[in-house]
């Protein structure tokens, strides 16, 4: 009998989660069709797919198996240099390195865009098992220097001299392929977070929350550390790198300065604000952000006048200095974020209906 | 390479040292007694910055009173922080006062550019720091000269402090043993304030030396020194305070040396990869365990 509920469950869950796919890809197809190219809706929609993707990923790694890891830039910086360097139409190509001139070995490799988002992917991963298998056994704050050392090194690596030919160099790369039509950053950034929810489903990630709560015990469960730690790391920088390669095919252009130490901290704020440990509380908070910041906050920027009255503080930079006291603020008093560690779940809003419907507890506990 | 030349190069690179060791003694103190990474420690060094152009440029303050306010300034700003960031968090995982110290370097970087704008803001000069003085034959600035001399004294003086006085005497013990040492009655908030206190009055030091021979000052101008200071801390033993200021000497002369032989671009880099293989051959740093001088 209670099978066949947590069955009916499981079908009415997956009946709404589709559902709710359709509905969001019709909002999107509204979204495409009736409004104007420029209307900053779509900017702040796909910039808040790409940010949800490296926000999920940086919490793979930060909230799930608590390895507080401040290297996301570097590994995405990695992602979007790949993508560039092997996406840029070869005939661009002398526009695009016309200081230094293109390596040879490079000049007439291109790769279509599903191949230099896999290639993204895969070299930062392999960086990833490269620089983990020593950095891993570092304990928790010197783990995040040595990240954030790691991210510094890439982006001075990839703006040097001795790159130029690869990498340009200083200029940055630019005419990187644009996306192909509206929807494919969130088609991208929509089965990247798939494939990461479904991982934290199996029993790998049931294994990282294991070592997020305690290692020892988790050890002493037979759980490999090691080896569940490199993989976490690993798969996060891959997914960190598919996010660089997005962005860069977001901006156009991009410099070995975008990928500074800011951007792996706007990346945190949104995990932090979303919950650490929260799926769903990222991807909301990367929208909620994006769209605050780009879009519904922009006025704090711009000087205004009421009237005879000059309203103080608006000038640039303030939108920042609001975030950034929002930040402060969750940190210090809502520690949990949006979601906390939990994750949106139907079962949560069906019972809710149900107890509207027939004011009965319905039976069947809540999964966390 | 001229001898001549060697020893120029041996002067800025005990000099640029000896300002990171300023610095790196804030990072070493905090973490020893906190076990946190300050890592808004090099935004404070960059407010500092910012208020000795305020004192001297849109007050036009003499130097000797804008350097106290300097001082007395940054001090204040890193207690503040303390009380306002750190204190409510004390009890809470590190995690959490870690992202806390972010924070607080993402408030103050995007403070610093709302209230001083992102464009590089000229750095007043104190006339008589920076006249060249000429002995033997390497000829310096004045502040090139008495940066490591005043980093001498601030560390013996300190080193007194903490060996010789009742506070220091506390801190010692706090850093040995949180919780034991609250029990024996030491008031664990005086002491951590003291701790930002001699922290940010060192770096607001460190900061007027940094920035008087170098043209400009902007609102990241305080994140990658910061790191490396912290890599100082890290190569030293973190919690030693003479470790400290061994790794701010090192660091700072294998930097000057590198850029002397033409891979300026890549002395972070060598820095970073110098804190990785640290970390991996001796994660204790150079005096982390023989001397337990921690604070």
């Amino acid at each position: 009998m209670r099978d066949m509920t947590e069955k009916k469950k499981t079908q009415a869950s997956i009946v709404l989660s589709l559902l709710a796919v359709v509905i969001a890809a019709l909002l999107l197809y509204c979204v495409n069709t009736y409004t104007k190219p420029t209307f900053m809706l779509r900017t702040v929609l796909q910039l808040g797919a790409i940010y949800a993707l490296v926000a999920v990923s940086m919490n793979l790694l930060n909230g799930f198996t608590g390895l507080f890891s401040l290297g996301q830039a570097g590994f995405m910086a990695v992602g979007a240099y790949t993508f560039a360097i092997f996406t840029i139409p070869v005939g661009s190509r002398s526009g695009v390195y016309y200081l230094y001139g293109v390596a040879d070995w490079l000049a007439n490799i291109q790769f279509p865009i599903w191949g230099g988002l896999l290639a993204a992917g895969l070299v930062a991963a392999v960086l990833a098992a490269l620089i983990g298998a020593p950095v891993l056994r570092l304990k928790s704050d010197y783990f995040a220097i040595a990240t954030l050392g790691f991210a510094e090194i890439v982006r001075i690596i990839v703006g040097s001299t001795p790159m130029n030919r690869v990498t340009n160099g200083s200029l940055g790369l630019k005419m990187i392929p644009k996306f192909p039509n509206f929807y494919f950053p969130f088609l991208i950034a929509g089965i990247c977070i798939l494939i990461i929810a479904l991982l934290l489903r199996s029993s790998y990630g049931r294994a990282f929350k294991a070592i997020r709560e305690d290692e020892i015990a988790a050890e002493a469960m037979g759980i490999n550390l090691a080896k569940h730690k490199q993989m976490s790391f690993i798969i996060s920088s891959f997914f960190a790198g598919i996010g660089g390669a997005l962005m860069g095919m977001f901006l156009g252009a991009i410099t070995s300065t975008t990928f500074n130490v800011t951007l792996t901290y706007n990346i945190l704020l949104i995990v932090v604000i979303g919950g650490m440990g929260s799926m769903t509380g990222s991807v909301l908070s990367a929208f909620l952000v994006i769209a605050a910041r780009e879009w519904w906050l922009r006025f704090l920027d711009q000087e205004m006048v009421i009237g005879t009255f000059h309203v103080p503080f608006l000038k640039t930079g303030f939108r920042m200095v609001v975030f950034s006291i929002i930040l402060m603020l969750v940190v210090l008093f809502f520690r949990r974020g949006i979601m906390g560690t939990k994750e949106f779940n139907w079962n949560f809003i069906l019972k809710r209906l149900d107890k509207k419907k027939d004011a009965k507890p319905s039976a069947g506990g809540e999964s966390a | 390479m001229t001898s001549t030349s060697f020893l120029q190069y041996c002067l800025a690179g005990v000099s640029i040292g000896g300002i990171y060791a300023l610095i790196a003694i804030g990072y070493t103190m905090v973490y020893g007694i906190l076990r946190l990474i300050n890592f808004a420690h090099g935004d404070i060094f960059m407010m500092a910055a910012y208020f000795m152009i305020f004192a001297m440029v849109d007050f036009a303050l003499p130097w000797y009173v804008s350097i106290v306010l300097v001082l007395a300034a940054t001090v204040a700003l890193g207690v503040l922080i303390e009380k306002a960031a750190y204190k409510p968090l004390r009890s809470a995982p590190r995690m959490s006062i870690m992202i806390s110290a972010i924070g607080v370097s993402y408030l103050l970087q995007n403070l610093a550019t709302y209230l001083f704008s992102a464009l590089p803001k000229g750095y007043p000069s104190i006339a008589f720091l920076t006249k060249t003085i000429t002995i033997g034959s390497i000829s310096t600035s004045v502040v090139t000269f008495i940066t490591p001399i005043l980093t001498i004294v601030f560390v013996v003086l300190l080193m007194q402090l903490i060996n010789h006085t009742k506070i220091g005497m506390a801190m010692r013990a706090v850093s040995k043993d949180f919780e034991t040492s609250q029990l024996m009655g030491i008031k664990i908030n005086r002491v951590i304030s003291f701790t930002f206190v001699i922290g940010c009055f060192l770096a607001a030091v460190g900061s007027i030396l940094y920035f008087t021979p170098r043209p400009s000052v902007y609102p990241l101008a305080g994140s990658l020194p910061g790191l490396k200071c912290f890599i100082a801390a890290v190569f030293g033993g973190i919690g030693s305070i003479p470790g400290a200021v061994l790794g701010g000497f090192l660091i700072g002369l294998s930097e000057t040396f590198i850029k002397a032989a033409g891979y300026s671009e890549f002395s972070d880099v060598f820095t970073f990869i110098l804190l990785i293989v640290v970390l991996l051959f001796r994660p204790t740093g150079l005096f982390g365990e023989k001397i337990t001088e921690k604070v």
